[in-house]
């Protein structure tokens, strides 16, 4: 048997262990939940999953399968095969590796559970939109469409008021496919976990603001899976108030993420799946840890339009103007908060071929934030599932650069 | 006695077209893009609704602001917009489809400076009751930015008054399609595509004058033979911005029947409705219409239209045209393709990256489909 390293053991998080846990047991209750008599649905990643938890229908996340597909480095494969289906390259991975994946039931977890309904909710992309159309019409299942217009420069009444008829009527679709009434209390209920979930996300992302910080972006990209795929529960808040204990006892043992911090920066963008933790071990070679990054945190990005005490009502707001669904120059305000709130000395964005909504507009940002806050700045080209678009040497080489920068501004 | 070289001009320089008429005539122009931008309000607000389409080819500022994978509409207006060519402008309207879309407007809103930028934030899906009054809300919300802006107000009877242009100009595009199906010379492929490709650009008030007369110029033309084979051929795929490639497929022996554009047919599909309130007829022919990928009308519309339109066209092929890094397009093409296989109408697919294939190549594999059929 060989030693373990003690340095790299003491800088592991132990709540890791009991998320792997959650996540299979959530996994493998979703696969089996015809056998239980329950019901599946797809829902996309900042779809409305509140009234499923209420009508007891498992949720489940493609997007979070795409992430798994990227992780496992599988992401090729299928994206080549989406491509003999006809899917053209330049369509986003998640969606095309998760198409791929159903006829063959391929991917680490062989193949999703066949979806009862789709729940398409458009607030972070039109890519979804397609991606849930073809699947509607590859599993012959019904598809519910969240329509929440774009926010370019502000949020209306109109677009107030036909949000709420959505979830009128997305209350009635359930309530048909179940063939049971809606029980508007337990929504309140579970409203109430919901935001008190996201909570604790935003309090565990949060303790990246100590130095060093306990964690880094590259683990909230692995933690966040819960957020996402069991929002609304108190398992969410069990685990979340589990790994908060544990940051925190790792800020008090001065334990940060990276060995010697000396540099904190902000990613920006998906992250690239299947280099993780290349990128994690490229950034930490140079001292710097990834504290914090836009992406996870729109987990939590909702709470100010949320109100816990009438979910319902807060519903409209809280999923409508959400990070993706707003102009790129209020996104490039959110990200200089950032920027200030964890004391980056430097950004990294990746552009990611496959998410457009994402990437374009990451030129103006960066932009933005050099006018304002006067730090460098990196963008990586890349795409976080299909590794295809990822060229190792040439990216080492900017970042090799791009610390330089860092080294030259801090000193 | 028209002269058809006037629509060339306008469609081979676009702008040139554009800062001409911002010198000789007072009218407003208003940029847009897609056939979702309802031109009856931009008329009914006294001024002129003129589609972009992009010309520059040479990207270099846009690069800037957007990356290389987003298709070259996107690329190109903006690069007209950063480098000054469409000051002649008096503002943009995006109404909302695509990814791309969405977000070139917030480029654009930051980095042009064109004084009036307009968004309609349009439904995605369009067979719901809530859709469909969430679409009118929407065109009310335009007006009344149009309003706002001009400082002139839109009365019912001049958006009545722009129905009925609209309606008269669609009515007399489809003429010319009927035309160009009956007789490939009169028009020819390319002048057809001239036409409608002008008639988004130009001043309607002329191009209305000029219908009747192209039609009359049509008419008195003998009637001509395509080359070689003639096979019926219908185009889908649709792209924001389809390329003229009438010429190379009616020399490979191709008869361009119809389209599926919304840069073609789509664009005078379907009328309004004269005698109903004028916003809510306006949702309601934008609904009946067939769906554009980026929007959702039922799970198979596209594709039960794209078959009925062949077999009412009588069309022996398909050819799909898609332009390189549109995703809704893209998304849709399996399905359509399937669908097509399965009615045994034989297709074909061009990818369209800023500009055609090479021509040769091109040539070569329309010849090949064609003698396929
Ligand atoms: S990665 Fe981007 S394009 Fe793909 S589903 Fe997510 S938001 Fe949409
Ligand atoms: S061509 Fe496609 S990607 Fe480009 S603007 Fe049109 S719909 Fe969007």
């Amino acid at each position: 048997m060989t030693e373990k390293d003690p340095e790299k053991e003491k800088r592991k998080i132990k709540s890791t262990a009991r998320m792997q846990e959650i996540m299979t047991n959530y996994y493998m209750e979703a696969k089996t939940a015809a056998d239980a008599g329950k019901k599946v649905a797809w829902i996309t990643s900042g779809g409305p999953v509140e009234p499923l938890v209420v009508m007891d229908i498992i949720p489940v996340y493609p997007e979070n399968h795409g992430a798994m597909i990227g992780a496992s480095k599988m992401g090729v494969d299928l994206c080549e095969k989406a491509e003999e289906m006809g899917y053209s390259i330049d369509l986003c991975s998640y969606a095309r590796s998760d198409i791929a994946c159903s006829p063959v039931n391929g991917g680490p977890i062989g193949g999703l559970p066949r979806p009862d309904m789709l729940i398409c909710g458009n607030n972070i992309c039109g890519t979804v939109l397609k991606w849930y159309e073809i699947q509607a019409r590859y599993y012959n299942c019904p598809l519910f469409i969240f329509d929440t217009p774009f926010c370019h420069t502000g949020y209306s009444e109109e677009v107030e008021k036909y949000v709420k008829r959505q979830i009128g009527e997305y209350i009635a679709f359930l309530e048909h496919e179940c063939g049971k009434k809606f029980d508007y209390d337990r929504l309140e209920e579970v409203g109430r976990l919901s935001v008190a979930g996201q909570r604790l996300w935003q309090d565990v992302l949060d303790t990246a603001i100590h130095r060093p910080a306990p964690l880094s972006a590259i683990d909230a990209f692995i933690h966040m899976a819960l957020i996402v795929t069991l929002r609304g529960t108190q398992q969410a808040i069990d685990y979340y108030t589990l790994m908060l204990a544990e940051m925190k006892d790792r800020i008090a043992q001065g334990i940060g993420a990276v060995p010697r911090e000396r540099y904190r920066l902000l990613w920006d963008n998906i992250p690239i799946w299947y280099r993780m933790k290349w990128l994690s071990e490229t950034f930490a070679a140079h001292d710097a840890c990834l504290v914090a990054d836009t992406y996870t945190s729109a987990w939590c990005g909702s709470l100010k339009h949320l109100d816990e005490n009438n979910f319902l009502a807060s519903m409209p707001a809280g999923y409508t103007r959400i990070y993706l669904n707003i102009g790129v120059d209020e996104m490039a305000g959110q990200v200089v908060k950032l920027v200030d709130k964890y004391s980056a000395d430097g950004m990294v964005m990746h552009s990611n071929r496959s998410c457009k909504p994402y990437s374009f507009g990451q030129y103006d940002i960066q932009r933005f934030v050099r006018e304002k806050r006067d730090i460098p700045t990196l963008i990586i080209e890349a795409d976080m599932v299909d590794e295809r678009h990822f060229s190792e040497s040439q990216i080492e080489t900017r970042i090799d650069a791009f610390m330089e920068m860092i080294r030259q501004q801090k000193s | 006695m028209i002269n058809l070289e006037t629509y060339t001009k306008i469609v081979d320089d676009p702008l040139a077209y554009g800062w001409r008429c911002h010198a000789e005539s007072p009218k407003p122009i208003i940029g847009y893009f897609c056939s979702y931008t309802p031109e009856e309000l931009i008329l009914a607000a006294g001024t002129h609704p003129f589609r972009l389409f992009g010309s520059s080819r040479n990207i270099r500022l846009a690069d800037e602001h957007i990356q290389t994978y987003s298709c070259a509409v996107v690329r190109s207006t903006l690069e007209d917009a950063l480098n000054g060519n469409l000051s002649f402008l008096a503002g943009t309207i995006f109404p909302h489809t695509c990814d791309s879309i969405q977000r070139l407007s917030d480029i654009w809103r930051i980095n042009v400076a064109i004084p009036f930028h307009c968004d309609i934030v349009l439904p995605v899906k369009l067979d719901t009751a809530s859709a469909r009054d969430y679409y009118t809300d929407a065109l009310k919300q335009l007006k009344a930015d149009l309003v706002k802006h001009l400082g002139s107000p839109i009365f019912d009877a001049d958006l009545r008054q722009a129905i009925k242009k609209t309606n008269q100009i669609k009515i007399l595009l489809k003429k010319l399609y009927e035309l160009h199906e009956k007789n490939p010379a009169a028009p020819t492929g390319h002048e057809l595509f001239t036409i409608m490709r002008a008639s988004m650009i130009m001043d309607r008030d002329d191009l209305l004058a000029d219908l009747p007369q192209l039609i009359e110029l049509f008419n008195g033309r003998p009637a001509g033979k395509p080359a070689g084979k003639g096979k019926r051929l219908l185009l889908a795929g649709s792209v924001c911005e389809h390329p003229d490639i009438y010429p190379i497929i009616e020399e490979a022996g191709g008869h361009v029947v119809w389209d599926d554009f919304c840069s073609g047919a789509r664009y005078f599909d379907g009328l309004i409705d004269e005698t109903a309130e004028p916003l809510a007829a306006i949702t309601d022919r934008y609904i009946r219409r067939v769906a554009c990928p980026a929007k959702h009308s039922g799970l198979t519309d596209r594709a039960d239209h794209l078959v009925s339109l062949a077999r009412q066209k009588k069309a022996d092929g398909v050819v799909f045209v898609l332009l390189k890094y549109c995703d809704p397009h893209a998304f849709d093409y399996p399905y359509l393709k399937a669908a097509l296989d399965r009615e045994g109408l034989p297709n074909l697919l061009i990818e369209v990256s800023d500009q055609l294939p090479a021509l040769g190549q091109l040539k070569t594999r329309f010849e090949a489909f064609i003698e396929m059929l």
